[in-house]
């Protein structure tokens, strides 16, 4: 509740004097494109990548945060503070890792940094302005990280963007996050191709200026 | 852990948890009983769920227990119910009702397919 306050009066703050970033967190399951979404924005507004991407998951364990990202859209612009966090799960075994064929050791290692990434991720959520939230449109949209996501957002009334991502793979179907969540805005993408991220930059402004 | 009938046959322990003693239980009590339940071998079902904030706090906990041998939880539930009182309304207020929630071990708890109404999961013995 002290949080949700305190994030909303330091957001109407920083509106009346223009001069804030507004902090965006980039959440999501494992492997739904999270930072490729990160270095697709970070690309086209200020020319470089936030982090790397591979197929095996958790490939991101720690928060990486982008300051003063400024998007322009029409003949307005918003800043933005990029906040590109690990992925979340409620479970993280070691084993699934050695089939990517990482060595027991070093799969052992992944998992723990992994748990810690998450952590780092929950808490970040009390000291956000807003919320993209990632899914992977040729996935089950009902998941428990995604369900957890929003409920966390609705109970801190913070604005929250669901990114329907991989837009460009042949079993992609948008229509059900769409269907899934009808009380939340949903932008259909692809991060990898680039596809429609006009439409999500001008979502980000509306939601989040 | 599986638990044996007098016949012998192998059983999963299913705790129904009512919504008058998740009511009587804080937020730190709630997520203590849940993740010694599951390392247990128990599965769980909440009848009120728990608030987003207390899911994320439990996800938290989770992580924190995380070893080669604990792998984590399975939980499932439906999308919180939005309420909303008069007083609610008038000062803009809205409050999540937490649903029907089912935990256990990922090793004994494998969900087969979820969508708003209907949950469908296999559960087994460890």
């Amino acid at each position: 509740m002290w949080s949700s306050l305190r994030g909303r009066f330091s957001l109407w703050v920083g509106k009346i004097f223009g001069r804030r970033s507004v902090k965006i967190g980039i959440y999501g399951p494992p492997n739904v494109g999270k930072t490729t979404l990160a270095n697709r924005i970070i690309r086209d507004w200020a020319g470089e990548d936030v982090g790397v991407v591979s197929d095996i998951p958790h490939e991101t364990r720690r928060v990486k945060r982008r300051k003063d990202v400024k998007i322009n859209v029409d003949r307005s612009s918003i800043k933005l503070d990029i906040v590109d966090t690990p992925g979340l799960a409620t479970k993280i075994d070691f084993r699934d890792f050695l089939s990517y064929g990482l060595e027991e050791e070093e799969a052992k290692k992944r998992a723990k940094e992994a748990a810690e990434g998450v952590i780092e991720s929950i808490r970040w959520l009390d000291d956000l302005d807003g919320v993209l939230l990632v899914m992977d449109a040729t996935e089950d949209p009902y998941t428990q990280v995604n369900i957890t996501v929003i409920g966390n957002m609705e109970a801190r009334r913070l604005p929250m963007l669901i990114v329907s991502n991989k837009i460009d793979l042949p079993t992609a179907s948008p229509v059900k996050i769409i269907e899934a969540f009808p009380q939340h805005t949903v932008v259909p993408i692809s991060a990898l191709k680039g596809n429609n991220m006009d439409t999500l930059y001008d979502g980000i402004y509306e939601h989040f200026r | 852990m599986a638990y044996t009938s007098i016949s012998g046959e192998k059983m999963v322990r299913v705790d129904m948890i009512s919504e008058d003693l998740l009511a009587s239980m804080t937020s730190a009590e709630k997520i203590r009983m849940i993740l010694d339940g599951v390392i247990e071998g128990k599965i769980l079902v909440l009848e009120r769920g728990l608030m987003p904030e207390e899911e994320a706090k439990l996800i938290e906990a989770t992580m924190v227990e995380i070893s080669p041998e604990f792998v984590g939880i399975e939980i499932e539930s439906y999308p919180a119910k939005e309420r909303r009182s008069l007083m609610d309304r008038l000062f803009g207020r809205t409050k999540s009702q937490a649903r029907l929630t089912v935990i256990g071990s990922p090793n004994q708890l494998k969900t087969i397919k979820k969508d708003r109404g209907l949950i469908t999961a296999l559960i087994s013995e460890v």
